[in-house]
């Protein structure tokens, strides 16, 4: 299990995060939810290792996570970064072929990996291209390929975990689904997936868990039903929705109601309400 | 939780296009020729090869290649013992005593100063980055000047135990101290930033810049030719005893690269991205500093500033063979090797019995190509292009406008 401990984190006087204590579980999608500025990337951040907390720690397995040997800790988790700034000129399958580093294995074993990964993520056919001449989607279809790469099979060392920062940002409708798709079934083959998304209803529909961030603390942790009510969503985003059962899944459906229309609906319902009572009268 | 863990071969596949590709050629990059790795190196070792002999021959005393073989078979045991013959000896004499340390000299300064420089592309992630950015050039610069100007001052036990190395020795140790401090003043606590560490650089070159101006000033009409020579170059200091002093420390600054070009390969994703891949993104920056720095100081103390070798034969390569570092570094000392001992027998030649110092030389090749490269990866009305243009993509973050270029975020 990875798991947050009490963490804070602060740039000056400004607590980025605020005591914030969260669990990633083997198997599961955990999706992190919050407006901009809640502090999603500074937990990614500090989930990842990139940035150390000021107090609190992260533990894998009970112990912390800079007690770990890079490359060990590299063969259990992986990340998909928000974006990646690469300017030379390797080659998509080259660029997965990264995602082995931490790895030992001998060349062909790799490359059939990559080729098997490139498949999952759709991008085997981008395989000799030159990555920075992908659109931004192509481009973050390669990472993921290349995350998955770096934790394709079970190993020895326990449980694996894959961390999605924003994953959709720069996909069509399809992919974003695919994507997530292809998160819930990491999480089905027992990885632990935690995926930081803008989008509540992807998180509604393929997370197991959300946690909605607020202010550098987690607002409100649970299952998508119990998390995503409009008081909740409302307290976080300082928007108005709605909050209705999903058509085709078994899920909440957020419909974001601009103050306006809340207006013109009241209007509309108190004015139905007194044609009712008018009638009612009337008899 | 759910079930034992198993293998992500089990996920499903995604909607990829149809691959025109996939089937009949594999996913491995294809190199020119037809060749392979091992079969670029072999060539390019092969080529460094046949220019050495040839420059080894080349000079006021023409030798053959065949003799100039023959000699170097002797020296090692190999040929039929020496001959008497006087044309023979005199040949062995220009070959071992003048020629061939000029030769070795030209191999470890080419190859450690383009290793240096495609260590430092890696570094900075920018396909536009040189040796020079740390400070150690500007800085042997100075010590140099500041021996040229101000030697005389020194106490006397202490010019007659350094000699003739002592311009050499202070190249060598100020440029360590620059580089030392631009390394101390972008590192807190155990994180070295790679952005200060380029703005440092900046800062100290202009202040060796100036120091160096400011001996300029003081100096006579002697200490000024000497100066401005040191400047532009040149392999004439070689002697087995030069030779000795650089070969330990390039040997070993290329010796050690290869363990390190994995980390390079995912250091061009980015800092972070390394770190999550397990690299020792601390320990690398290090090893990469201090090795350049031995690199490029050893070298430049003993020839002088030579431009443009560090920054344009990395660039070569990955624009011939990609940039995975496994191939680029061997191969980047290799063809820098053959390069600057390309250039050194035209210096020395051209207008011989004078030299053109070859600083001059390889920024006279150099500076073209490099623009050259640059408007092309501009693209549009210069030819090449935009998207998809071919090799050189990899200039194209940096080269620009400078997005993409020194970041590391």
């Amino acid at each position: 299990m990875l798991e947050l401990r009490n963490i804070s984190y602060r740039v000056g006087d400004t607590a980025l995060l605020d005591r914030v204590s969260l669990e990633v579980h083997p198997g599961e999608v955990l999706a992190i939810v919050g407006a901009n500025g809640a502090g999603k990337t500074t937990l990614t951040n500090i989930l990842s290792g990139k940035k150390t907390p000021q107090t609190g720690d992260v533990m894998l397995d009970g112990a912390s996570i800079r007690s770990y040997e890079p490359s060990a800790l590299a063969r259990r988790r992986a990340v998909l970064p928000q974006f990646s700034n690469l300017s030379f000129a390797f080659t998509v399958f080259e660029v997965v072929l990264l995602g082995r580093t931490p790895h030992q294995t001998s060349a062909s074993v790799d490359a059939e990996i990559c080729l098997e990964a490139m498949r999952v993520t759709g991008v085997e056919h981008l395989a000799s291209r030159e990555y920075p001449t992908l659109s931004g989607g192509e481009q973050q279809r390669v990472h993921l390929a290349r995350a998955l790469a770096q934790i394709w099979h079970p190993n020895g060392d326990g449980d694996r975990y894959l961390f999605l920062d924003e994953p959709t940002a720069s996909l069509d409708l399809a992919h974003q689904h695919h994507v997530l798709h292809i998160a819930r079934d990491c999480a089905k083959l027992g990885l632990g997936v935690m995926a930081v998304l803008h989008d509540l209803n992807l998180a509604a529909e393929h997370a197991d868990r959300i946690a909605i961030m607020r202010q550098g603390t987690i607002a409100a942790l649970g299952s998508p039903d119990d998390v995503l009510t409009s008081e909740n969503i409302e307290a976080a985003f300082d928007i108005s929705v709605m909050v209705t059962q999903h058509p085709h899944a078994a899920c909440p459906l957020v419909v974001a109601v601009p103050e306006e229309d809340i207006d013109l609906r009241l209007a509309r319902e108190e004015q139905a309400l007194n044609e009712t009572i008018q009638q009612l009268l009337n008899e | 939780m759910n079930g034992s863990p198993s293998s992500l071969s089990a996920l499903r596949l995604g909607r990829s296009q149809p691959a025109a590709s996939t089937h009949e050629a594999s996913a491995e990059r294809r190199y020119p020729l037809g060749l392979n790795a091992t079969g670029i190196l072999a060539a390019l070792s092969l080529l460094l090869v046949v220019v050495s002999v040839l420059a080894a021959g080349a000079g006021a005393l023409p030798i053959p290649p065949g003799d100039v073989l023959a000699i170097l078979a002797n020296k090692i045991g190999l040929g039929t013992g020496p001959s008497a013959d006087s044309r023979a000896l005199q040949y062995e004499m220009v070959l071992t005593g003048i020629r061939l340390p000029r030769v070795v000299l030209g191999i470890l300064a080419g190859a450690g100063l383009s290793v240096a420089g495609a260590l430092m592309q890696g570094l900075f992630r920018n396909p536009l980055a040189d040796p020079a950015l740390i400070g150690v050039s500007s800085g042997a610069s100075f010590g140099a000047s500041l021996m040229i100007v101000l030697g005389s001052l020194l106490p006397g036990f202490l010019a007659s135990a350094f000699g003739s190395f002592s311009i050499a020795i202070a190249a060598f140790v100020a440029g360590l101290i620059v580089t030392w401090i631009v390394y101390r003043i972008a590192t807190h606590g155990a994180q070295t930033s790679v952005t200060t560490m380029l703005l440092a650089g900046i800062a100290l070159n202009a202040l060796c810049g100036a120091g160096t101006g400011t001996l300029v000033l003081f100096s006579n009409d002697n200490q000024l030719r000497d100066l401005t020579f040191w400047s532009l170059g040149s392999l004439g200091a070689a002697t087995w005893t030069t030779v000795l002093v650089v070969a330990p420390l390039t040997i070993l600054a290329i010796a050690l690269t290869p363990r390190m070009a994995r980390a390079l390969n995912a250091m061009l994703l980015g800092e972070s991205e390394a770190q999550a891949l397990g690299i020792h993104t601390e320990r690398l920056k290090k090893s990469v500093i201090v090795l350049s720095a031995l690199a490029v100081g050893a070298t430049t103390a003993v020839t002088g500033l030579i431009g443009f070798v560090g920054l344009v034969v990395p660039h070569l390569i990955r624009l011939s063979f990609g940039p995975d570092h496994r191939l680029l570094l061997p191969a980047s000392a290799l063809l820098g090797a053959t390069l600057l001992v390309a250039a050194d027998v035209l210096s020395r030649t051209l207008i011989a019995p004078s030299e053109i110092p070859i600083g001059i030389l390889t920024a006279l090749a150099g500076a073209p190509f490099f623009l050259w490269l640059l408007l092309r990866s501009q693209g549009g009305a210069w030819g090449g292009s935009a998207r998809g243009g071919g090799a050189f993509a990899g200039a194209r973050g940096s080269a620009s406008g400078g997005k993409g270029g020194f970041t590391d975020a």
